[in-house]
């Protein structure tokens, strides 16, 4: 079965002319067709287009003009922009909204003869960690239909996870790529903050967003990053040379890899089936030479904190776009201008986006300004501090991604701090800019457990090599789900 | 101090947001658990730290200063619930 291959085996079986571009997409689509109403992965499907690009793709194929990636498909988060194909944030704001323009990652995707499966879905406009917030539908894990699939990029990793598609395109402001890439036991890459442009990503918390893959093999996340990542002039925060490389990836031992494990995120916060799979996997990759040592990063403490003022200040900021005046359904006509604006919002987000508007506003008001929002950025700058004295001495931050496994669906939506208290392991990459993965390391009451490594800004490319090779150490990275 | 509901419908206000009574007082409990918790950093001693808004070392992109070709002004308004004479439409702001 096509789509049960990871993308570098579908490319290498289209490169070998085994099957086309356009089987391929057939197979996806016809997997998400029969399967997706259990799983609720995607938003929006357009298979005419879908086809349209895999037979553009298979024609570049065919004149050997083609990418590494050609003919593999991806399903797109739904705050990616793509022309002509509705881009909703899962947000009842921008219900009917079709781009006029594509993000750039697509464009890449596009051109690379990458076909787009479709729109995922998304906790409302990237604000949560469980997919529950999405104004349209909940998402399922595959593991346990039951349970969420974490969030907010929780579409596309369910959609992975599942096989309905290879690869999936996610963005990351506090973990929303590696926490749900650990709860479906799926590999989540976040990269370095600059290397990939956010150019069409719908803004969520502008210093702290960063698109990247998932996928179901290191090797196949690295190939993504690959053609999504570079320089683009149209995103003033982009890097020169940016470019992940992935061809480097090679089998290679642990010997001497050395891992700094923080003992603030090996705390009794985290479940104890957690705690026993990473703990397990840090005794395989001991005996495959690798070194570890205990450090101490204090500030990680205040990360929660640290976060959740200045993630919603930036998004009180950049929502303030959305008044129904140039997308997006309006509230009636007649009153006069703030009454409209008031009331296209209050009718278009969702309670979650809300209270994070709120506190932003808050965060950033006279008199509360200093005490809040400067605070936060001084907590930030001394966390990067202690993050750059660790990695004098080692490659790579090991830790739990989350400290716990996939919960039930409606479990923590009533309860929305002690949902924000389970980010403290992903935020602190957000903070730094620092890149991060998470892959899967065990299981706990049959449920997946995932690890996270994080690695100094810019050494994305080492940080992948790490983490192919500890996917090759150990035995459960690539169990799959209990999906037909 | 915890936020009151007068507040509440303060910030509201500058967020250009209406709200109900019920999600005033909603909100009233949610902002004052999260400012609950975020009480923490207040202890911290952060004289002489200079406060980071950005993760990048990047300073003063500039971009050339030549045209490019832009949208059509058709593609710029397709998405708009109220257009006229190919502008979008404001509610009123000034009255004659």
């Amino acid at each position: 079965m096509i789509t049960r291959l990871s993308a570098a085996e579908i490319a290498r079986e289209i490169a070998a002319r085994k099957v086309s571009a356009v089987e391929v997409a057939q197979a996806c689509l016809g997997r998400i067709a029969s399967l997706d109403e259990g799983y609720g992965c995607f938003l929006k499907v357009d298979a005419d287009q879908t086809l349209a690009q895999a037979r553009a793709a298979q024609a570049k194929i065919d004149s050997g003009e083609a990418g590494p990636l050609a003919g593999v498909p991806v399903a797109v988060k739904d705050n990616l922009s793509t022309e002509g194909l509705e881009t909703t944030c899962a947000s009842k704001i921008l219900k009917g909204y079709v781009p006029p323009y594509d993000a750039t990652v697509v464009s890449r995707l596009k051109a690379g003869g990458m076909p787009i499966l479709g729109k995922t879905n998304l906790d409302e406009f990237a604000m949560g960690t469980s997919t529950e917030n999405s104004a349209f539908q909940v998402t399922r894990n595959p593991w346990d239909p039951t349970r969420s699939p974490g969030g907010s990029s929780g579409g596309s990793a369910a959609a992975v996870c599942a096989e309905m598609a290879p690869l999936g395109l996610g963005s990351d402001t506090g973990g929303s790529i590696r926490q749900p890439a650990a709860l479906c036991g799926v590999v989540g890459f976040k990269p370095t903050y600059g290397r990939c442009s956010r150019y069409g990503l719908v803004a969520f918390a502008s210093s702290l967003d960063q698109i990247g893959p998932l996928a179901r093999t290191v090797e196949d996340a690295a190939l993504l990053a690959e053609v999504v990542t570079g320089h683009d002039p149209r995103d003033s925060t982009s890097l020169p040379d940016s470019t992940i490389r992935s061809d480097g990836l090679k089998k290679s031992s642990l010997k001497g890899v050395r891992f700094a494990l923080p003992k603030e995120l090996f705390s009794d916060s985290n479940e104890p089936g957690v705690l026993e799979q990473v703990q397990a996997a840090i005794e395989t990759l001991r005996r495959e030479g690798a070194a570890f040592g205990e450090v101490s990063m204090p500030s990680i403490v205040y990360g929660v904190t640290t976060y959740y003022i200045i993630a919603p200040a930036e998004a009180s900021s950049n929502l303030a776009r959305f008044d129904g005046v140039r997308y997006g359904p309006r509230a009636e006509e007649g009153a006069e201008h703030v009454g409209v604006v008031e009331r296209t919002r209050a009718e278009g987000f969702g309670h979650e986006v809300k209270a994070r508007i709120m506190i932003g506003t808050y965060a950033l008001s006279a008199g509360y300004y200093d005490a809040y929002y400067l605070r936060a950025q001084q907590v930030r700058s001394r966390m990067r501090r202690e993050m750059d004295a660790v990695f004098q001495g080692c490659d790579a931050i090991l830790s739990p991604t989350s400290p716990v496994v996939a919960f039930k669906i409606g479990e923590l939506s009533k309860d929305p701090l002690a949902l924000k208290l389970l980010d403290y392991c992903t935020i602190p990459a957000n903070l730094g800019g620092n890149p991060g993965v998470s892959l899967n390391c065990g299981f706990s009451g049959g449920l997946p457990v995932g690890l996270q490594l994080v690695g100094p800004a810019m050494a994305d490319e080492r940080l992948l090599q790490i983490a192919y090779s500890v996917e090759q150490a150990l035995p459960e990275a690539h169990r799959r789900p209990p999906v037909p | 101090m915890p936020i009151s509901l007068d507040e509440v419908r303060h910030v509201a206000r500058l967020a250009r947001l209406e709200l109900d009574e019920a999600e005033v007082l909603a909100l009233q409990g949610e902002l004052n658990a999260l400012l609950g918790h975020f009480a923490d950093i207040q202890g911290i001693d952060a004289r002489g730290i200079e406060p980071q808004s950005h993760a990048v070392s990047l300073q003063n992109v500039w971009a050339e200063d030549s045209p490019l070709p832009s949208m059509p002004r058709s593609e710029a308004l397709r998405n708009s619930a109220l257009t006229r004479a190919g502008l979008f439409v404001v509610p009123t702001i000034i009255e004659d």
